[in-house]
């Protein structure tokens, strides 16, 4: 998983890089960069390249096998031809979707209620309060949130409590008792129209596993916070007069919001898209923790799956291939995010 | 904050040098045990070890290098980098079979001790089918503490009597459903599983499996003589699959331990696990065959799934001597007697003193020394670690969509990429 943490260490080279330029004043500047840049090097490239070679090569017992493996790539030809692992692509696809559309949104909103309300003398500690469980690990939402969804004590307690159960059996229902994060449900599956089209059928079901919404909606607790941060910073840096000639033009207050500061808010939207998008690529501790690979790999991601490939079957070299594979994902996004923030920082 | 992150990583390096020159600076009298037993009987199982240990051998530092989590998820890729990296611990946990012999001596990461065997008397008091899980080329890798039972299939037994089911010496699947049926009449789920750690319902299917082909048969799928769609195996996936109808509500929410908890509370009847279950019922102050009781999973009486605890000594290892010392120790009658009351093991001698051991044991003593030993394939002795996760693999998929023939395929296709083909 050296991948995902070289995506984000290689972000922060970039900006130092960047910073370094302005104030090139001698050598100096360069001796203090020299050993984080000689220690990247190694343990972040030069481990990228272990872990392409390694993808390529026949190692798929403990003991470590260089030889290159023939035909060339074949383990990726095997990963792609993996049921799992191509359930986990569309895992990472739908909760990705998912997660940043409900973090942004949440986040948005918190952040227009506390900048509406900023002069009531509770809002500093509301913010806080929303802040809080960006404090916390993963791992801590992950346990918290799999006793909430649990199907027998979590939630679903409350439409026992609150009489929607009891109303539903008067009307001759069955109760509501959904199964959260081990519902097996695929929704909107698109495998028949996709199976005409492509003539073949597919062992994964093409759709919304129903389990990654709970897992998603504890992403969204943890990181909304921030979200809402991010877009308070940005707010404070929207002048006053704008809003008040928005105001005198006849704008209502939801139009202020929504002809002008949303808009100049965009670049803060796009740092909190990309920010989201990378956490949620490589999401490995929130899942893990809260549903594991979930039913049938309704859960499963691709972190999951290279841990489990690399240190249970013990077959490096698929391993590290899927690493790769998330990798290339993350690239797909840092790297336009890398080259615009380079091409601002020289205009 | 760049002021303070310089300082920080100093702080940081220089404590790491620290850490290095203390890794460096090794003691003749040490010796480092590898495991991941953490919870509670577990733990006092290798204290029991530890102590027989300091008898024998007194004035050894034992440095206990457990990595806490399941079955050794977290504990295994640390283990697996410093066998890589060349600095292994002295010894570490195996289980017989395809994990020891097919990852550690084949990658040479271990030294053989069949010298030990002679000079310490253990072919006479072991069985010989388990030395063989240990042997390559006639040279013995590993000696054993202790060996579970992974074909036990409990029950709550107030719960049967309250529902009129009684249950003999042994069990049948017919025998099973037409109680599960009894019990699903009266709004209960026959079967306990909680499978949120998949090897829980994984190891369900391996009991069912050897329960429908035999122990010959199950030799040969796993030697490649049998193919993974034979019908007989599919047979046995559809009387998996029939049992999984009789299964409680929850069970992708629920660990294995929970699982045999809602047993105990009555929430559901069975449970079909190896006998580290057994510590679960103890600890609960559950009573053998009054609470609670046993027989093999259905169709599996006269064989015995082995689960077996082992240790090596590493090629390599930086303290040979005291490690010989400990394997002997961990062969010794007395390190038997202490360890696998606590893991809920029984020896793997079998000149110990039964009265040591309660009912559950000592029928499980009658069952070893009596029944054909097989392997568990989902416990890493059966076959590769890259079969055992293809197994898991599917067996996570067909909890779900019921497909006898993609799980079997499935099956075929791990078998051929683990390399499990007739000689």
């Amino acid at each position: 998983m050296s991948n995902s943490a070289a995506a984000a260490a290689g972000q922060s080279v970039a900006l130092s890089a960047g910073h370094a330029q302005h104030r090139w004043k001698g050598l100096t500047p360069f001796l203090v960069l020299l050993p984080s840049l000689i220690a990247l090097v190694i343990f972040v490239y030069g481990f990228i390249c272990v872990t392409l070679f390694i993808s390529l090569s026949n190692w798929n017992t403990l003991k470590p096998d260089n030889t290159l493996r023939i035909p060339f790539g074949q383990t990726y030809v095997d990963l792609f031809s993996t049921p799992r692992f191509q359930a986990d692509l569309r895992n990472t696809l739908v909760f990705t979707v998912l997660f940043i559309l409900i973090a942004t949104l949440v986040g948005l909103g918190l952040a227009i209620l506390i900048d509406f309300n900023r002069k009531l003398f509770v809002i500093p500690f509301f913010r806080n309060v929303y802040l809080f469980p960006y404090a916390l690990s993963f791992v801590v939402t992950g346990v918290a949130w799999r006793w909430i969804f649990n199907p027998e004590t979590g939630i679903n307690l409350f439409f026992d409590m609150f009489g929607i159960n009891q109303l539903l059996a008067s009307l001759g229902q069955a109760p509501l008792k959904p199964g959260w994060t081990t519902d097996p449900t695929v929704a909107f599956q698109l495998n028949g129209i996709l199976e005409q089209v492509l003539g073949t059928e597919m062992r994964v079901k093409l759709g919304i596993p129903v389990a990654l919404i709970p897992v998603a909606i504890a992403g969204m607790w943890q990181l909304s916070g921030f979200v809402m941060a991010m877009y308070l910073g940005g707010m404070t840096t929207i002048s006053d007069e704008i809003r008040e000639a928005a105001r005198i033009d006849g704008a209502t207050e939801w139009q202020v919001y929504r002809r002008v500061i949303i808009p100049l808010l965009r670049p803060v939207t796009i740092s909190v898209v990309i920010i989201l998008l990378h956490v949620s690529l490589k999401i490995f501790d929130l899942v893990i923790t809260m549903s594991g690979v979930g039913p049938a790999f309704a859960t499963d991601m691709p972190a999951i799956y290279v841990f489990e490939t690399t240190f249970k079957a013990t077959r490096y070299n698929l391993g590290m291939a899927a690493a790769i594979v998330m990798l290339i994902l993350a690239a797909f996004v840092i790297v336009p995010y890398l080259a615009r923030s380079l091409r601002q920082s020289e205009e | 904050m760049f002021k303070y992150g310089l300082k920080l990583s100093l702080v940081v390096l220089a404590l790491l040098l620290v850490i290095a020159g203390a890794a460096v600076a090794q003691d003749a009298g040490q010796l480092e045990v590898f495991s991941w037993w953490t919870s509670g009987g577990e733990a006092a199982a290798l204290d029991a070890l530890f102590q027989v240990y300091s008898e024998r051998v007194p004035g050894v530092e034992i440095i206990n290098a457990t990595v806490a989590g399941g079955g050794g998820s977290a504990a295994r890729p640390v283990l697996q980098t410093r066998l890589a990296g060349g600095t292994p611990p002295d010894t570490w946990q195996v289980h017989p079979g395809w994990e020891l012999l097919g990852q550690y001596v084949a990658a040479e990461y271990v030294s053989p001790i069949t010298d030990l065997y002679a000079s310490e008397g253990w072919n006479e008091v072991m069985p010989q089918g388990l030395i063989d899980t240990m042997t390559q080329d006639g040279e013995i890798y590993a000696v054993l503490a202790g060996v579970h039972r992974g074909n036990g299939f409990w029950y709550n037994k107030t719960l049967l009597d309250a529902n009129g089911i009684t249950i003999g010496e042994t069990m049948s699947v017919e025998e099973f459903v037409a109680a599960a049926d009894t019990l699903k009449a009266a709004g209960i789920p026959a079967l306990c599983v909680g499978d949120s750690g998949i090897w829980a319902t994984a190891q369900l299917f391996e009991n069912t499996l050897l329960g429908t082909v035999g122990p010959e048969n199950w030799m040969k799928l796993f030697a490649g003589e049998m193919a993974w769609d034979d019908d007989l195996v599919k047979q046995a996936m559809a009387a998996y699959s029939t049992m999984l109808d009789y299964q409680n509500e929850d069970h992708s929410s629920l660990s294995w331990d929970q699982a045999v908890a809602a047993l105990m509370d009555g929430k559901c009847a069975f449970n079909s696990m190896g006998d580290w279950a057994y510590g679960e019922f103890v600890k609960a102050g559950l009573v053998d065959n009054e609470d609670f009781g046993w027989v093999s999973h259905p169709g599996t009486a006269g064989s015995f799934v082995i689960v077996a605890d082992g240790f090596v000594l590493a090629n390599g290892a930086p303290h040979p001597e005291n490690t010989l010392e400990w394997l002997k120790a961990v062969g010794s009658i007395e390190a038997q007697e202490a360890f696998n009351p606590l893991k809920g093991s029984i020896p793997a001698r079998t000149d110990v003193d039964r009265e040591k051991f309660g009912p559950y044991h000592n029928w499980s003593m009658d069952s070893f020394a009596n029944d054909s030993l097989v392997a568990s394939a989902v416990h890493g002795s059966a076959a590769p670690a890259l079969f055992q996760q293809a197994l898991n693999d599917a067996v996570t998929v067909f909890v779900v969509d019921r497909d006898v023939d993609a799980f079997a395929a499935a099956l075929v296709q791990g078998a051929a990429d683990a390399g499990m083909v007739a000689n």
